[in-house]
């Protein structure tokens, strides 16, 4: 029998337990998906956070009058920021999804603007990562929302 | 937008640029709420196979707001709708095939609303997640 063609997902060659390098990682999979559909770039990162960049774009709009950036970008950009601030405070890449996440809006993005998403690692178990972050335009002290979630690895005790 | 493009839901409610750009689109309507639609798509990936959960997020949120829209809309008089927050659980992997989403107004008052919403794929008794919204309105100027 042939052998069956590679599916499409298979671009993103990264395997469990391979050593995570926040900047390379986040260049490949803000490039597909959901992620490359929506624009995001990699921004910054240390030891236990990663930001991400969205680049403000007329189809991301929530309303057209207005031009106000919709609130579903912002949840996708903030669901990648502090599930890559997972592996970067793990050290490595472990298959992980999302348990929950709450988003607090404090204000509306400002049309034209690039957000930054800003995702943190609080706490790691061997199953659960706490983490917490802010989508902001610059200043830390000025954020758009802020977020907390959870996230569970699927390869953990427990699972 | 004209009154027969098909994204304007009888009763008023019509999906941002944000969500046709997805793909999001009325699928039908449940007991005037309009119940939203999304086909599977690299647009709409996360880990490979799977829905990303901001995308699921988003499809919710967009299936929340279209069901006070409706709600609003048989009350009557304008109202703006101001986002303060949103929890999303997420119970099941979203699988690549059409994913549903529809809202259900818990209560609107004068200053808030709270409307949950839920996304199914083929079996609605089975939800892949589920979200809480609580949205402020103030009369529209």
């Amino acid at each position: 029998m042939p052998e069956a063609p590679a599916p499409p997902h298979s671009r993103i060659p990264i395997p469990s337990g391979a050593a995570f390098d926040p900047s390379l990682a986040a260049n490949l999979m803000t490039r597909f998906g959901h992620g490359g559909w929506l624009g995001m770039q990699y921004h910054d990162h240390g030891a236990d956070w990663v930001e991400i960049a969205l680049p403000w774009r007329e189809d991301l709009v929530g309303v057209a009058s207005t031009g106000v950036l919709a609130s579903g970008p912002i949840i996708s950009l903030m669901d990648n920021a502090t599930s890559m601030a997972v592996w970067t405070r793990r050290g490595e890449f472990r298959p992980q999804v999302t348990l929950d996440l709450r988003v607090d809006y404090m204000r509306a993005a400002v049309p034209g603007t690039t957000l930054i998403g800003r995702g943190e690692c609080y706490k790691l178990t061997r199953t659960i990562a706490f983490v917490r972050g802010i989508a902001h335009e610059g200043d830390l002290g000025d954020p758009v929302a802020h977020v907390a979630g959870t996230f569970i690895a699927m390869d953990g005790d427990g699972v | 937008m004209s009154a027969d493009d098909p994204l304007v839901v009888a009763n008023g409610a019509i999906l941002p640029p944000y969500a046709r750009g997805l793909g999001i689109e009325v699928d039908h309507e449940d007991a005037g709420s309009p119940v939203l639609g999304v086909e599977f798509g690299d647009r709409i990936q996360g880990r490979p196979g799977y829905l990303h959960g901001g995308a699921l997020s988003g499809l919710m949120e967009m299936a929340a707001i279209a069901a006070l829209q409706a709600e609003l809309a048989r009350r009557g008089g304008k109202i703006r709708m101001k986002p303060v927050n949103i929890t999303v659980e997420f119970m099941r992997g979203g699988t690549a095939q059409r994913t549903y989403a529809a809202g259900r107004v818990t209560r609107a008052g004068r200053r808030m609303a709270t409307v949950s919403a839920e996304a199914w794929q083929d079996d609605r008794a089975k939800p892949i997640a589920t979200a809480l919204m609580n949205i402020l309105l103030s009369p529209a100027g």
